[in-house]
């Protein structure tokens, strides 16, 4: 059986190792990055998002000042139950992890009704799902508000096929992604419906850069798109050159016959995710 | 590529518009942190008064929330926020008396013609290098709306903070000489 303050637990955990602490595969793209960056400007970028993992990772401070919202996404056994007050023990551990380690209070009472900080970065955006065997996975994300909003959903004809794919993240990307801070992880959900193709883009940049897809025709179309958003010229920090992502990681799933369904959730170049398992004993 | 030019505000703002998009800048000296709300209280207090209050005539902005100062530092994590949520109020700005902005992300043609009239200029800092940035805040002092939490206007002074020039005092932008180049290249 699961149980909420055991999940709590490990969500209040993850916080501020994930504020302080580059993801390993980002780190490691961002090095290999700098020996192939042919700008000079673009080097100098790279250098310092290296230099600032360091000093982030030695002093305890955060990557970025915005320490984000908080997602977190339980991904439950098939047969466990969803445990009573989960959500409560959620928004304790983002209220008391926040406060403790000095991370940036970003979310508003109500986008538009009410723009007044809660104050404590809650409420958690809680998503639940099952998955074959026991206990449960949950993946804690904390997501920038800049590379949020340069992502996008798009409903193509299905005559759009792959191009159209390539042509709707190309064109994400050219729009707004000088401002979600690259190098970018990119993320893309294709299929699903309208709602659930933005949370399969959101799952996608969970999977390490390291980690290819297991479907060999998913592994060559991230491929396609990488090379096609790194030959946009619009480099790290979107001051020119060849490293404007590092990674892209696509999700598919079925979809309604007359659907093509895309989504595209850009990640920031200090993209910050983990993934725990939690026994149901 | 050229060594950084160094340069103090507010009593050496004038050199920044000398400089080229492009260069990289050591910017030392003071700027007031701002971001969404905090202009939404600036441009009413300033079209209450008719002037910029603060004493923000002759200075610089920052687009930026930091996150709480750690125990004996001045500050905390400290970098850019998109600067392009700013752009519909800049041009006021610009033209009542802020020397500089300093974002990420590219700005709209209104802020980029109201840099070549003013002589202001726009400087880039790295997104996602907030730790580094941060480590560069010598001191900070919140000057109004402490309510506003992480958007409050906090008067910060720096040594040697890493920006680059993105919209120069000719209106020369880098971004739209990084996407025209682009463009070429896939031509």
């Amino acid at each position: 059986m699961l149980d909420a303050s055991a999940i709590g637990d490990v969500v209040r955990e993850a916080i501020p190792r994930l504020a302080c602490s580059l993801r390993a595969d980002v780190r490691e793209a961002l090095e290999r990055a700098l020996t192939a960056e042919r700008s000079e400007r673009g080097r100098r970028v790279i250098e310092m998002l290296l230099d600032n993992a360091a000093i982030a990772e030695r002093d305890g401070s955060p990557l970025c000042q915005d320490t984000g919202t908080v997602w977190v996404w339980v991904e439950a056994g098939q047969y466990e139950c969803v445990p009573p007050g989960l959500a409560q023990a959620l928004d304790a551990a983002v209220r008391d992890a926040y406060q403790t380690s000095g991370l940036r209070m970003s979310v508003v009472r109500d986008a538009l009704l009410d723009r007044s900080n809660t104050g404590d970065n809650t409420p958690a955006f809680l998503d639940v799902s099952w998955r074959p065997g026991s206990g449960a996975t949950v993946h804690v994300m904390l997501k920038g508000g800049g590379s949020d909003n340069a992502s996008c959903v798009r409903m193509l004809p299905p005559s759009a096929g792959e191009d159209g794919v390539v042509e709707a993240v190309l064109g994400a990307v050219t729009e707004k992604g000088a401002s979600a801070c690259p190098p970018l992880v990119i993320g893309v959900g294709i299929g699903g419906t309208f709602d659930t193709v933005a949370k399969l883009s959101k799952r996608a940049l969970l999977r390490s850069l390291d980690a290819p897809a297991t479907d060999p025709r998913t592994r060559a179309l991230e491929e396609r798109i990488l090379a096609a958003v790194n030959a946009t010229g619009i480099g790290p920090a979107g001051l020119g050159g060849d490293t404007t992502a590092l990674g892209v990681r696509v999700l598919t799933a079925p979809s309604h016959i007359a659907a093509l369904p895309v989504a595209v959730n850009l990640g920031c170049c200090a993209m910050r995710s983990a993934s725990i398992e939690v026994s149901g004993a | 590529m050229r060594e950084p030019v160094r340069i103090t505000l507010p009593n050496e703002a004038h050199l920044l518009r000398g400089l080229a998009a492009g260069a990289e800048v050591a910017l030392s000296g003071v700027v007031f942190t701002a971001r969404d709300a905090t202009h939404v209280r600036l441009v009413a207090d300033f079209e209450r008064l008719g002037a910029l209050p603060y004493g923000l005539v002759g200075q610089a902005l920052f687009y930026a929330g930091p996150t709480p100062p750690r125990p004996g530092r001045p500050a905390g994590s400290v970098g850019p926020t998109t600067a392009s949520r700013m752009d519909a109020w800049t041009p006021q700005l610009l033209r009542a008396g802020v020397v500089a902005t300093i974002g990420k992300g590219p700005r709209s043609e209104e802020v980029r013609r109201a840099c070549a009239e003013t002589g202001a200029v726009y400087l880039v800092a790295v997104g996602g290098a907030a730790a580094l940035l941060g480590e560069r805040v010598v001191r900070a002092e919140v000057v109004a709306f402490p309510e506003l939490g992480p958007e409050a206007l906090v008067r910060l002074e720096l040594r040697d903070l890493p920006v680059f020039v993105g919209i120069d005092a000719t209106g020369g932008d880098l971004y739209a000489s990084v996407a025209a180049q682009s463009t070429q290249e896939s031509s």
